[in-house]
């Protein structure tokens, strides 16, 4: 192992593009959280399938079929299960929310495993972005460098429109004090509605991004689902700011601890995790403060 | 305008209000008073939807009250709750902008500075970076940029200094020259009775008395016994 410059810049990159995906995962998950306290554990699952309708996609129309299908797919799927049963759940309290979505979790993987089988599915990245480029002096996949500025791109994008729009404004006023937000006139639960499709067609597109990476399989959501309450533990729940800033730390630690530490790696960032619940337990940047 | 019948409510399990009922008029200030945990507060958050209504009706303009904190605010009624519920995540600009984008009439964004000079000054700040004053002028200006038929507020001087109740006062004396219907639930009695011209005292979750402001004022037999005075 040659611990050059170039090596670090590589970690780093690695770290940036793990820190991207699970950012696309949180952001989803934690203004649902933030919005309307509703805690959706089938995110992870949600994931998965964005992973198989994007092969499934990918394998008629070629890749960018499956990455612009994928999100509108699980969307479409966010607004069944919505109008299906979260709808109904709003008010049963958080135990009530976590067993159903868990059992939500097992009953997508097996419908998965029934339409696609066990067998692991692959999914090619398109010819432009098959090869490696060079950067920083290092020779680094440009599929995965086009994950990190997807990443970025898509958290400009929802940082503009939360900070500078009205409806970002409403999204905010809900995350602060839903009740009030009501007593203004403004519609939280078709607002809640909206972030939640949009939510989940993130989930879709980090499934659609993540399949050539990785293998698709039944159980890639459930293996995601971890990380992703970790960064939203570690950054503080309902905030834009806290899912990048949480998806940074896991991404750095994660990749940087495997190097550095490969025995400590599995624990180091449960010990993170555990360090944060003592010190801030309402996360580092919480959308309420 | 507003009136309640036979109204029970409460928080969970515990009941607060107990056949409440009480008339508000078009263009009249009804003041709310009563000991502590005596149910005005309960009377506001029942009457805005956000405690659910158990038993008997409310109505607004001859209408049954919608349900929804959404839909009542949209049938004209405009809340400033004890706690003010100023946004923290947005400016005070943004606080103003969310009633003032959505809701067109006489209020606007111009009127409300002129009304509250103090808080144009403050347009950049965050929500919470003001004073419990100035949150409260937010509150009540947010609540006029909704152009609302009524507007309810709920203790509106309470934790405040001398001076900004003063301030308060001569703001709300300006709406109701200009003919604002208002629902005040107050513990201070000078201000209250100063402002209002119906009162009702309740106790238990029910009206024991009901006349008008300078009625309560001469009745010090009423004062003593429902409110301590």
């Amino acid at each position: 192992m040659s611990l050059d410059l170039g090596f670090w810049t590589l970690q780093a990159l690695n770290a940036l593009q793990l820190s991207m995906l699970l950012f696309l995962l949180s952001i989803g998950l934690t203004v649902i959280f933030g919005l309307m306290h509703f805690v959706n554990l089938a995110h992870g699952a949600l994931y998965a399938l964005g992973a198989y309708f994007a092969a499934s996609a990918a394998a008629v129309g070629g890749y960018w079929a499956g990455f612009f299908l994928a999100p509108v797919a699980v969307a479409g799927v966010g607004v069944l299960l919505y109008s299906g049963l979260i709808q109904r759940m709003r008010k049963s309290g958080p135990m009530a929310q976590v067993l159903v979505t868990f059992g939500l979790i097992f009953a997508l993987l097996d419908i998965t495993r029934i339409v696609w089988g066990d067998l692991a599915l692959g999914l090619e990245v398109p010819s432009f972005l098959a090869g490696r480029v060079a950067l920083l002096g290092v020779e680094y996949p440009a599929y995965r460098l086009f994950i990190i500025a997807l990443g970025l791109a898509i958290f400009a994008a929802l940082a503009f429109v939360l900070s500078r729009t009205q409806i970002g404004a409403m999204i905010r006023a809900g995350v602060d004090n839903d009740a009030m937000a009501a007593c203004l006139g403004i519609n939280v639960e078709r607002l809640f509605f909206i972030v939640f499709c949009v939510g989940c067609a993130l989930a879709g597109l980090a499934g659609a991004v993540a399949a050539p990476l990785l293998s698709v399989t039944p159980d890639m959501g459930l293996q995601i689902l971890i990380p992703t309450l970790i960064v939203i533990v570690i950054g503080g729940l309902g905030s834009l700011k806290g899912a990048i800033a949480g998806s940074l730390i896991f991404g750095f630690v994660q990749t940087f601890g495997a190097v550095l530490a490969p025995q400590l790696a599995s624990v180091l960032i449960y010990a993170l995790l555990a360090a944060v619940l003592v010190i801030r337990p309402v996360g580092l940047f919480p959308a309420k403060g | 305008m507003l009136e309640l019948n036979a109204v029970n409510s409460g928080y969970g399990e515990t009941q607060v209000l107990y056949g409440m009922g009480l008339r508000a008029e078009a263009g009249r200030v009804l003041a709310i008073l009563g000991r502590n945990g005596a149910g005005k507060s309960t009377t506001l958050k029942t009457v805005m939807g956000l405690l659910p209504l158990r038993d008997g009706q409310i109505t607004f303009e001859g209408q049954a009250m919608p349900k929804r904190p959404y839909d009542i605010a949209k049938a004209g009624i405009a809340y400033v709750p004890e706690t003010r519920d100023i946004f923290p995540s947005l400016t005070v600009r943004e606080n103003l902008e969310i009633a003032s984008k959505r809701f067109d009439g006489a209020w606007t964004m111009d009127r409300v500075l002129d009304l509250f000079p103090r808080l144009g000054e403050r347009l950049e700040n965050g929500g919470t970076q003001l004073s419990g004053g100035e949150q409260q002028m937010l509150a009540i200006a947010r609540a006029l940029l909704m152009n609302p038929r009524l507007l309810i507020l709920d203790e509106p001087t309470e934790g405040l200094a001398p001076i900004i109740v003063k301030l308060i006062h001569d703001k709300l004396m300006e709406l109701k020259r200009e003919g604002l219907s208002m629902v005040l639930v107050e513990q201070n009695f000078g201000f209250a009775t100063s402002l209002a011209d119906d009162v009702v005292v309740v106790s238990k979750g029910q009206v024991v008395w009901t006349g008008s402001a300078e009625a309560i004022r001469a009745d010090t037999e009423a004062q003593h016994r429902w409110l301590g005075v």
